[in-house]
């Protein structure tokens, strides 16, 4: 291995250190200020780190590891992303007693998983991934052990995730089957020759691995786990298993599939559409019935990620995959920050009541009122995953529809169209809820301070890059179009 | 820049009303009133301005102000505000009909007034948007944030049934606004592929080549938004429900100012950016037009709820302008434009005086009112004044309106014309009777009320006057607006061949 190499994973290396010191300090001095600043430090730390390996890229690191501006965009999200929750969490746990420093130690490995999910360029690699991000995610989501909903939810997710795991796994053994080849780059080349012989193992192989990335990524019909995980699970995990999980996921997914031509196997297409057509429709129609707040995002998320497999299908239609691509990396940076802003306000919102989350929507009550910076920026992020404009989620749902009308999916963006209308319904919903005039004066909230920042960075950045989305279009521009 | 600062002077101003609750709970109306006072001061040099002349598809157009500044590079999208006389009248309107809002609501509001004005404040910021926005993308990035301010002027204090009516408006406007957008990024693409580049600008896609049938649907999608504004028949259901929830100042403006984005929307874009497939649909949209005069005003007539009479009639008055456009006559759009403004006075007047009925009775049901001239004379007096303008009296605007758009469409199809006269018998009927039955007759209770203040007949006054200089001196409307229709006449070629397209 090269020095080059070496440097190209720095970020990861010194992440795991991090992580290492970190599991020393708690062991001989437990203190969850100490934990929690190590945690941040070391993901910034991180983060700066990949600004060397931006002078290398692409570069690849072993067959395993491929550093290219992709990777980097999608490192940055995760980051990102995982400082948010670290913040979120720390409010959350930090009144809860007992022993919570050892979470955020989880936190980190999850991220981990999730960098190494998005660098990665052979199944070997990727299983790694998946299976660090997936461990450390079922013992976060059941943390706090209390009441039969955490339980439940970690139990679900658990056989859940280990079940499409295996799913991957045989489907990968399945295309090594025929091709004796294991990297994405090189799975190409395999499709191409055996084109007449394998082709019904190429064909199961990959509809293997795509149904098992499909229960990661909650899209409908494999959608199930999805609302108990959302409510059992502590508000900033949620966050974190919509977020940095589906989104490292859904990175890798794309990778997989545009750099090894799997995509435009016909069957798989028509397999997708319906997919992301079921996903649009379940998802909002059952976010109608719903009265609470967290199972209302958990259907919302599945009708996201609907509409993300639209941008994913229009990639592997002639002539869409860059616009496609860069249209998936700006809606996933919309969703990123809009649902970090959604569990980051229902994580103030539960802080006064540390026996179990606010999920139900009359917490939410006249929050306008009693609250109303918090209600604000509450209602921006609604309209930002409603798509209404102002805010980043429209410029998400623009891209969309760019993606879209290029490849002429008439069908699956009037789809798109249903889906946004029945979801303005259930956000306008909570919206309501919050400007409703309450007599009595419930729970006080208090806005921490840690929590407090998130809420407003992620404001600031929904308001700012809705209006002006240029910079992040220029950065995806830069980066992300590398691998086309 | 005088466009932007009117923008920019609307949504500041509402950030300090919200702020100014904190100090003191009758410092957010002063400081919309003087925030309106400032955007109408910055609308006066507007009046003044030379005309510019720009290239738009084959021929050329007059604009008094282009501003443009690159917004996202990546598909073209820029700051594109341009003003012609046409938005020039509606800016005014607006600028208005915001005071008449304000005016209305001046002792109205016990809940968090601060808010209450952040929110007029946006909506009149967000329609200005829409009058002005020359780049699609912009356009309907402002067509969308009206109506949030909207949705919870009506949620927050709205009346019993506000949380459905609110809802209801939500997603009409929204849903038909998704169609268009989906219109706008595949005009956005077929342009692309003639041209090559990405472009959103106005003055690029008119006048485009496009394939016939794609122009078919691409100007559905935006027909379809801007007829569920207007609202026409048979999209109109969200109307009435959110007019009658709405407080007084949110159906002024709601009746006033944005069922008028919808016509703008159609005379602007709709026929232009696609004339032949427009062409086409236009039978249908003069059909509807009819139907909508006529069905409203029968409507109007089965209503025991005052704000939901208003409501109906809004539609009737609103199919005239939809008729007026898709005849596409010279005579017919002014028509149009002039039915318009007139209509956006006296409804707003009339949802003004509903909203004082209710004030002050605590309800809106007819059959409960009556007699009520005797205890309030002076609102009995103008609220004749307007329901008789409503109602089509020459010498009058609407009366102007209304008149040259069954003269022009007479000469397009004379049995869709005759059809929607008959909405003026009708339209007569409920408005007599509404008089009847609201102000004259036996008194059924006695009860203290009080009359409208020096600030409500100011108010009242400014319209009535509007109303008549409308009525017996069009001709400065016509003139303002002659050189943008003028054009528009040109890029959809003579009158006559639109004519022997319809027969």
């Amino acid at each position: 291995m090269s020095d080059q190499q070496l440097l190209a994973i720095l970020p990861h290396i010194l992440l795991t250190t991090v992580i290492l010191i970190q599991m020393m300090v708690i062991a001989f001095a437990r203190n969850l200020r100490t934990t929690v600043a190590i945690s941040v430090i070391a993901l910034i730390l991180t983060g700066l780190a990949f600004i060397p390996v931006y002078s290398l890229i692409p570069i690849m690191v072993t067959p395993l590891i491929v550093l290219d501006g992709y990777a980097i965009y999608y490192s940055g999200l995760i980051l990102m992303s995982s400082t948010a929750v670290t913040l979120m969490a720390y409010d959350y746990f930090k009144d809860r007693g007992e022993k919570q420093d050892e979470f955020f130690m989880l936190l980190l490995f999850a991220t981990l998983g999730a960098l190494i999910l998005v660098c990665s360029s052979h199944f070997a690699s990727m299983i790694l991934g998946l299976e660090l991000l997936g461990v450390s995610i079922y013992t976060m989501i059941s943390y706090p052990h209390k009441g039969l909903l955490t339980l439940e939810a970690a139990l679900k997710y658990l056989i859940l995730s280990g079940v499409s795991s295996t799913f991957i796994l045989f489907g990968a053994a399945l295309i090594y089957a025929v091709g004796g080849k294991l990297g994405f780059a090189e799975l190409a080349s395999v499709a191409l020759e055996t084109r007449d012989s394998g082709e019904i193992f190429l064909t199961a192989g990959s509809a293997l691995i795509f149904a098992g990335i499909m229960f990661k990524l909650s899209v409908t019909p494999f959608h199930m786990w999805t609302p108990d995980v959302y409510e059992g699970a502590p508000a900033p995990v949620t966050a974190f298993v919509a977020t940095v999980s589906k989104g490292a996921i859904f990175a890798i997914t794309l990778r997989l599939f545009t750099s090894s031509n799997l995509i435009e196997v016909p069957s798989i297409l028509t397999g997708l559409s319906v997919v992301a057509i079921l996903s649009m429709l379940v998802g909002n129609l059952l976010a109608l019935r719903q009265d609470n707040v967290k199972r209302i995002l958990a259907y919302s998320s599945i009708a996201h990620l609907g509409y993300l497999m639209v941008a994913f299908i229009a990639a592997g239609m002639i002539g869409g995959k860059v616009l496609a691509i860069e249209a998936s990396s700006y809606f996933l940076f919309a969703y990123f920050i809009t649902t970090l802003g959604a569990f980051g306000v229902v994580t103030i919102v539960s802080l006064p009541n540390t026996e179990a989350d606010a999920g139900d929507i009359s917490n939410y009550e006249g929050l306008f009122w009693r609250r109303p910076m918090l209600a604000i920026m509450f209602t921006l992020t609604l309209l930002s995953l409603a798509g209404i404009p102002l805010t980043v989620g429209f410029i998400g749902k623009f891209y969309i529809f760019t993606a879209g009308v290029t490849t002429t999916l008439w069908l699956l963006l009037s789809v798109v169209i249903i889906g946004s209308g029945i979801g303005i319904f259930y956000y306008l919903r909570i919206i309501f809820a919050m400007t409703k005039r309450t007599e009595t004066d419930v729970t006080k909230i208090e806005i921490p301070i840690a929590g407090g920042w998130v809420m407003a960075s992620v404001t600031a950045a929904i308001l700012f890059f809705g209006i002006y989305p240029t910079p992040i279009v220029n950065l995806i521009n830069n980066l992300v179009l590398s691998i086309t | 820049m005088l466009l932007i600062a009117i923008i920019s002077v609307l949504i500041i101003g509402g950030f300090a009303a919200w702020l100014a609750e904190s100090r003191n709970r009758d410092w957010p109306k002063w400081v919309s009133l003087f925030t309106i006072l400032l955007s109408s001061l910055l609308v006066i040099p507007l009046f003044s301005l030379e005309p510019i002349t720009m290239q738009l598809g084959a021929t050329t157009s007059q604009w008094l102000l282009v501003y443009e500044v690159p917004w996202i590079p990546r598909f073209g999208i820029s700051f594109l505000f341009a003003l012609d006389g046409l938005s020039l009248l509606m800016v005014a309107l607006t600028i208005f009909l915001g005071l008449v809002a304000l005016a209305s609501s001046w002792n109205e509001i016990d809940h968090q007034p601060g808010f209450f004005q952040f929110n007029l404040m946006w909506t009149l910021a967000g329609v200005t948007g829409v009058f002005v926005s020359l780049d699609l993308f912009l356009f309907f990035f402002f067509w969308e944030i009206m109506l949030i301010p909207m949705y919870f002027l009506i949620a927050i204090w709205g009346y019993e049934r506000k949380a459905y009516a609110s809802m209801k408006f939500f997603l009409f406007t929204q849903i038909s606004g998704l169609f268009m957008l989906l219109s706008i990024l595949a005009l956005a693409f077929a342009a692309k592929a003639i041209t090559g580049n990405f472009t959103f600008n106005y003055f690029d896609l008119v006048g485009l080549n496009l394939d016939p049938d794609i122009a078919w649907w691409l100007m559905l999608g935006f027909f379809i938004a801007f007829v569920v504004k207007l609202p026409g028949f048979p999209f109109h259901t969200w109307l009435p429900d959110a007019h009658t929830q709405a407080p007084t100042a949110a159906s002024v403006l709601l009746a006033g100012i944005l069922l008028k984005t919808g016509a703008y929307g159609l005379i602007r874009f709709t026929v232009p950016l696609f004339p032949q497939a427009a062409m086409e649909i236009a039978q249908v949209a003069m059909l509807l037009g009819a139907i909508g005069v006529v069905y409203g005003a029968v409507l109007a007539f089965a209503q025991d709820d005052f704000k939901r009479l208003v409501a109906y009639s809004s539609v009737s008055h609103m199919g005239f302008v939809l008729i007026g456009i898709f005849a596409w006559r010279e005579l017919t759009l002014q028509g149009s434009v002039m039915q318009m403004v007139a209509h956006g006075l006296s409804t707003a007047a009339l949802f003004m005086i509903a909203g004082a009925l209710q004030h002050r009775l605590h309800t809106r049901d007819v059959s409960e009112m009556g007699g009520l001239w005797k205890d309030m004379p002076r609102m009995g007096a103008i609220a004749m004044f307007f329901i008789i303008a409503s109602l089509g009296m020459p010498g009058l605007g609407n009366f102007v309106g209304e008149f040259l758009v069954l003269l022009g469409a007479f000469q397009v199809n004379v049995p869709i014309t005759i059809f929607a006269s008959l909405g003026l018998i009708v339209a007569a009927i409920y408005s007599l009777i509404a008089m009847q039955r609201v102000f004259l007759g036996t008194p059924i209770a006695n009860r203290n009320l009080r009359d409208f203040d020096s600030r409500e007949v100011s108010t009242m006054v400014l319209m009535m006057l509007g109303l008549v200089y409308l009525g017996i001196h069009p001709q400065p409307v016509f003139d303002m607006v002659e050189p943008s229709l003028n054009s528009l006449y040109e890029l959809t070629g003579p009158a006559t061949e639109w004519v022997g397209a319809l027969r």
